[in-house]
């Protein structure tokens, strides 16, 4: 079977899939269904290694859709874009199986839809022209808008489903204006000859184009202030759905802004590279304090993916810019930088993916045991849920950007290109470089404080809540899902040489980015050392794993000194409770009270809402009857940003309204009205 | 900086290390059976020699004690020198430094103290009311002695004992 | 820069000296044995500033001896993050120990991790433990816990704007090479974009070893813990595990510090038997000076309250951020 051949195949496992779980009866249901996804997912991987390994030839579809039909095509980015989404979706295909067998979103219509959405995802990064990518574009959101309301009978899942299709369909029309200027100014509708004419197009509309389309991609990479749907919607999906979107869809946001601002489009001028820059750092801080503050599991994992996908586009603006310093006539130290901080932006997308997947699947886990995402009501369940603790340790330690974890290597190749371009890059570098460091910086350290809440009090210490405390694991299937995403995020926190060939080929691809001529730069080998192209920056994953074993050997050993001369050991004895009865699970830190420090450090900004009142008895105001305090948070961007624009959309329907009069002469009037303009119009 | 000229004019506060009660006598192994430490006749355990992390429980004291054991460790008496140290859990500590009679209210949390801390442990009764109710004997909120509750394995008498006599026990534990 | 392949070869063909071998293996030895000295020199001179007698600057020694033969308590509830967290602190402080130049540049494990994944170690061990003060549920297990993840998350970037000021003259994140640049280039250590980094710096030891103003290792009173309040559940030897390990950090980043901005006398790949032992005195040396000049601070310092210590990590932040800017404005003359 040719390259060709394999998204035939991907279209035809994805129709089976459907047909299979509409047909079968209910009890096969998510075993059907889940395997179907997972298939796909496979399919999808498949694709995207024959791209990687040599691309695939472009396959015309000229009836599929009226007068454009559709045009697949796929080079080695596609590729990578494939084997990242059809990855994540074998894992959630799998855990699909048991979590919907335990009875969460398990009606038919979302599984059946399951895996059109995933071959929608897929079909996105192999579309090769402007209508198949819009069509795949659309496909994808309305598949994924119906998964989100998998369980309709919730109003806060109707709540997000409103708000989620709103901002797709906006970010639809700014990504649908973008391309459609750029193919009516380039002539051209496939993507090959838009990459041709883009060179010889006004600067006007090249930043119409680019504005259009970061907007509207960066909406579905749920960068600040677009981001407001995915703290919504991820969360009240399915969690298999969750993690198909947080792990595989916003990776479409970035795809979309290499594929059409970077690789089309580009190179740019350099205040491009700033915007994204910015964008991304605004993105990236204002997720992590979000999640550092959050109190529900999966809000916090998606505030968590809005972060990381701020730290991406930090690393495709770092690279815009620097490229933009660098200019072609020879190599140059910020054009290695460049490079350098476009490997960080694919290694950390892969690594973002495989933690993001692994959390959404492990908290899906807590939520089909204990109906429960709230993590003041969690706790205990490492007792309970070995597994799934297991499980949502590596995805937190991964997503901490912590040596050991999958996270690390993208963020350390980021700092390590800042570094690097410093001394090469001019003034404006030199101003807005180091601030970039800070921005990292901040991002990993509350990243830190986020994931180790999250961690520390929904899974350690004791049950806060009965549901907590008779949580069961959900059987193999799930562990299945759980157990392959984990392993994807160990390999890639040790062994990122796995991405190397891949890189390797998709680098030269992208020649906006990487340099042209005697200005290009290699890609870098990502050896067990990590070294870099141009500069003396070195460091391993694999031996600093290998390192803190066999220091664990050692500290281990050292426990043993003098052991003999110990009493038995006390188990099982009463924590200090400093004198008093034994503490109860409510005198336990919470996730609220754990995160207080933070939210008063960066009270200027999450502007927390907090009501404090005191009722005294009548006789006295000093005896006090009764004390409440409520202190909520609520996403700030959302009320400033938003509220205003709501408000305007309103006061513009109320006077729209006026004309609604219900009486059918008025109407007939508008008609005519309307036909007399158009007739004006046209003559 | 004032600070500075009072490190200077004051110098070494700290007055020189008494001879220790039970020197030559015996070794510190023995040592519990010298007079000023009249409890138990188990042994002092060879494991906290030369170290010796303390936590201090009031079980119903009047606070002259504590005042006397805040006297060990200021830099007239310095009892740190001795390797002892004031800490802040019980987890931490090899001893314990219980003063005043037990009342009704702190038996508990002086049984879970003792429990809580890891062996091997020394249990100290500071002050004649530690040893034996003192003054407040037979009253309506005593349970008993320090030994009436816990396993106890030495003892300061004094009332309040002065921080000599308690330094005299703590260099008896850790032999230094 | 035409030198990327050479500078790739000239990376390889120097990966690995024995010296760099023998001196790693020294100066782990060296830190393990000497942390505990170093804690118990700082109090000793504490204790003289306040005119005590002192311990003696073995008595870390000795407490450590005397933990390691106490009994074991594995409090109720706890799970095996309890038990493993101490192991896991004393691993990546180890490692630390062996990667950062302390007696030697050459070290074999210089290209196992930077100046960045150094920090990220410390930071591993930092969570380590404060995921076992939330592993015991008592309310100041979780107290200390959130106290010092929001430490150590506002401190970090300030340590990494810092490491970019010495990265950037080095033109290397790798702590040898650092080292190595400022061998060779002493004028680089007195220009104003040091001075600053070594201000930054010197706040980051402060608040990642948990000393003064940022916390006080001495305390006895829980509801002023961050550092303390983690490990109140812990005893016998993986106390003295979390002990040691929190000397040893404190011992590198002293010996880190001081070589960074005076590293005469540290041995390099070429150095013989007497370079390292060399190495290995002059390191004690300036430790020991370090040691005691941040001991005698302590006694003029107090704790700053909890919310304020933010200002305090803002402000080394800026002041990390401004020896960037003047490591590129103005550059060291040579």
């Amino acid at each position: 079977m040719s390259a060709a051949h394999l998204p035939a195949l991907l279209g035809g496992l994805t129709l089976a899939a459907c047909l299979g779980a509409a047909a079968v009866p209910r009890r096969a249901l998510p075993g059907v269904a889940g395997a179907g996804t997972a298939l796909v997912g496979a399919a999808g991987v498949a694709c995207g290694v024959a791209a990687l390994d040599r691309g695939i030839e472009p396959i015309e579809l000229a009836g599929a859709l009226p007068l454009a039909g559709l045009r697949l095509a796929a080079d080695a980015t596609s590729g990578l874009f494939l084997v990242l989404i059809g990855a994540v979706a074998v894992a959630a295909g799998i855990y699909t199986a048991g979590y919907a067998g335990r009875g969460h979103g398990s009606a038919r219509t979302p599984l059946v839809l399951l895996p059109v959405f995933v071959a929608a995802m897929l079909a996105v990064p192999l579309a090769a022209s402007v209508t198949t990518f819009l069509f795949f574009w659309e496909l994808m959101a309305l598949a994924s808008l119906a998964l989100v309301l998998a369980e309709q009978r919730r109003p806060a899942v109707r709540e997000a489903g409103l708000a989620y299709a709103v901002m797709t369909h906006l970010g639809f029309v700014a990504v649908l204006v973008g391309l459609v200027v750029f193919a009516a100014a380039a002539g051209a509708e496939e993507f090959g000859g838009l990459g041709e004419a883009a060179a010889g197009l006004s600067p006007a509309t090249r930043t119409a184009v680019f504005l259009c389309t970061v907007i509207g991609f960066g909406s579905k990479a749920g960068l600040v202030p677009l981001h407001a749907w995915l703290p919504r919607a991820h969360p009240e999906a399915p969690s298999q759905v969750s993690a198909l979107m947080s792990a595989g869809m916003v990776n479409l946001g970035i795809y979309g802004v290499v594929r059409v601002d970077l690789d089309l489009l580009g190179p740019g001028p350099r205040w491009w590279g700033l915007a994204l820059l910015a964008a991304g750092a605004a993105t990236a801080v204002y997720g992590v304090l979000q999640a550092a503050v959050a109190t529900d599991l999966k809000r916090l994992l998606a505030y968590s993916t809005s972060e990381n996908m701020g730290l991406v586009c930090v690393a495709l603006g770092v690279a815009a810019l620097l490229r933009a310093t660098a200019g072609n006539d020879e190599p140059t130290a910020a054009g290695a930088a460049a490079v350098v901080a476009l490997t960080a932006a694919f290694v950390h997308l892969f690594g973002h993916a495989a933690f993001k997947c692994l959390g959404f699947l492990a908290a899906g886990s807590v939520l089909a045991a204990t109906g429960r995402r709230d993590l003041d009501a969690l706790g205990g369940l490492a007792r309970r849920m070995p597994t799934t603790t297991t499980a949502f340790g590596i995805a937190a330690l991964g997503a901490c950007g912590l040596p050991l974890g999958c996270g690390f290597i993208g963020e350390w190749l980021l700092v390590q290109s800042l570094v690097h371009a410093l001394p090469a890059g001019g003034t404006l570098v030199a101003l807005v470089l180091p601030l970039t460091v800070g921005v990292v910086a901040l991002t990993a350290g509350l990243g830190v404080a986020a994931m180790v809440k999250a961690f520390g009090v929904g899974f350690l210490a004791r049950p806060r809540s009965e549901e907590a405390e008779r949580a069961v694991e959900g059987g193999p299937a799930m562990a299945a899902g759980m157990g392959l995403a984990a392993l994807a995020c160990g390999v890639l926190a040790v062994a990122p040489a796995v991405l190397s060939p891949a890189l390797g080929r998709v680098l030269p691809e992208l020649p906006a980015v990487t340099g042209q001529g005697a200005g290009a730069v290699p890609a870098p080998d990502l050896d067990t050392v990590l070294r870099l192209p141009g500069t003396s920056g070195a460091m391993s994953p694999g031996l600093l794993a290998v390192g803190v074993a066999v220091g664990i050997v050692v500290a281990l050993a050292a426990t043993h000194w003098r052991a003999r001369r110990r009493p038995a050991p006390l188990r099982d004895a009463p924590l200090w409770a400093c004198g008093g009865a034994a503490p109860t699970a409510r005198m336990q830190y919470t996730a609220t009270s754990f995160a207080e420090p933070l939210q008063r450090v960066f009270d200027g900004i999450l502007r927390p809402e907090v009501e404090f009142a005191v009722t005294p008895y009548p006789q006295s105001s000093y005896l006090v009857e009764r004390a409440s305090y409520r202190s909520r948070l609520r996403d700030v961007v959302e009320s400033v940003f938003y509220r205003p624009v709501l408000r305007a959309i309103s006061a513009a329907a109320a006077v729209v309204r006026r004309a609604h009069q219900g009486s059918i002469h008025a109407y007939l009037a508008y008609g005519a009205l309307g036909l007399v303009v158009a007739l004006l119009v046209a003559m | 900086m004032g600070l500075v000229a009072s490190i200077r004019r004051l110098g070494r506060i700290a007055e020189p290390a008494p001879p220790t009660t039970w020197a030559g006598a015996a070794p510190p192994d023995q040592a519990s059976k010298h007079p000023e430490a009249g409890g138990g006749a188990e042994a002092l355990p060879a494991a906290l020699r030369g170290s010796l992390q303390l936590r201090h429980v009031d079980a119903g004291s009047c606070n002259g004690c504590e005042i006397e054991i805040g006297a060990c460790f200021s830099p007239v008496y310095d009892a740190e020198r001795y390797g002892a140290r004031l800490v802040a859990s019980p987890r931490h500590a090899d001893g314990l430094l219980v003063t005043g009679v037990v009342t009704r209210n702190m038996t508990d949390a002086l049984r879970d103290t003792v429990a809580a801390t890891p062996e091997p442990r020394v249990v100290i009764a500071v002050g004649d009311c530690a040893r034996d109710c003192g003054e407040f004997a037979g009253a309506y909120g005593v349970v008993g002695a320090v030994r009436d509750v816990v396993p106890v394995d030495a003892e300061v008498p004094g009332c309040p004992p002065p921080p000599d006599a308690i330094i005299q026990v703590l260099r008896q534990v850790t032999g230094r | 820069m035409s030198g990327g392949t050479e500078v790739y070869a000239a990376q390889a063909a120097d990966g690995f000296s024995a010296s760099g071998a023998a001196g790693a293996v020294l100066q782990v030895a060296a830190v393990v044995a000497g942390a505990p000295l170093v804690i118990g020199w700082m109090r000793q001179v504490r204790a003289r500033l306040e005119g005590r007698a002192g311990a003696g600057w073995l008595q870390p020694w000795r407490d450590l001896r005397k933990l390691f033969a106490k009994q074991d308590v594995i409090p109720r509830g706890t799970t095996r993050v309890f038990t493993t967290a101490p192991l896991v602190l004393a691993a990546t402080s180890l490692l630390i120990a062996a990667i950062v130049p302390v007696v030697t540049t050459a070290s074999p494990l210089d290209e196992m991790g930077d100046l960045f994944a150094v920090v990220g170690l410390l930071l591993v061990g930092t969570v380590a433990l404060t995921l076992a003060g939330l592993d015991t549920g008592t309310a100041f297990g979780g107290m200390g816990a959130s106290r010092e993840v929001t430490i150590a998350a506002l401190v970090e970037p300030t340590i990494l704007v810092a490491g970019l000021a010495l990265s950037v003259p080095a033109g290397s994140s790798n702590l040898g090479a650092i080292v190595e640049s400022a061998v060779a280039d002493p004028g680089a250590v007195a220009t104003p974009a040091a001075a600053l980094a070594f201000i930054a710096l010197i706040v980051v030891v402060l608040a990642e070893t948990g000393r003064l103003p940022v916390d006080n290792p001495s305390t006895h009173l829980e509801l002023t813990m961050v550092h303390e309040a983690m490990v109140l559940e812990y005893t016998g030897a993986r106390l003295a595990l979390v002990e040691w390990a929190s000397a040893i950090r404190l011992t590198v980043l002293l010996a880190l510090l001081a070589n960074l901005f005076v590293p005469w006398g540290i041995a390099d790949a070429g150095s013989g038997v007497a370079g390292l032992l060399v190495g290995l005195v002059a390191v004690a040396a300036k430790v020991c000076v370090l040691a005691t000049l941040l001991a005698a601070g302590e006694v003029f310092l107090a704790k700053l309250r909890l919310f304020r210590v933010p200002e305090l990590l803002a402000g080394s932040f800026l002041i990390g951020l401004l020896a960037v800017t003047a490591s590129y404005f103005l550059p060291s003359p040579s």
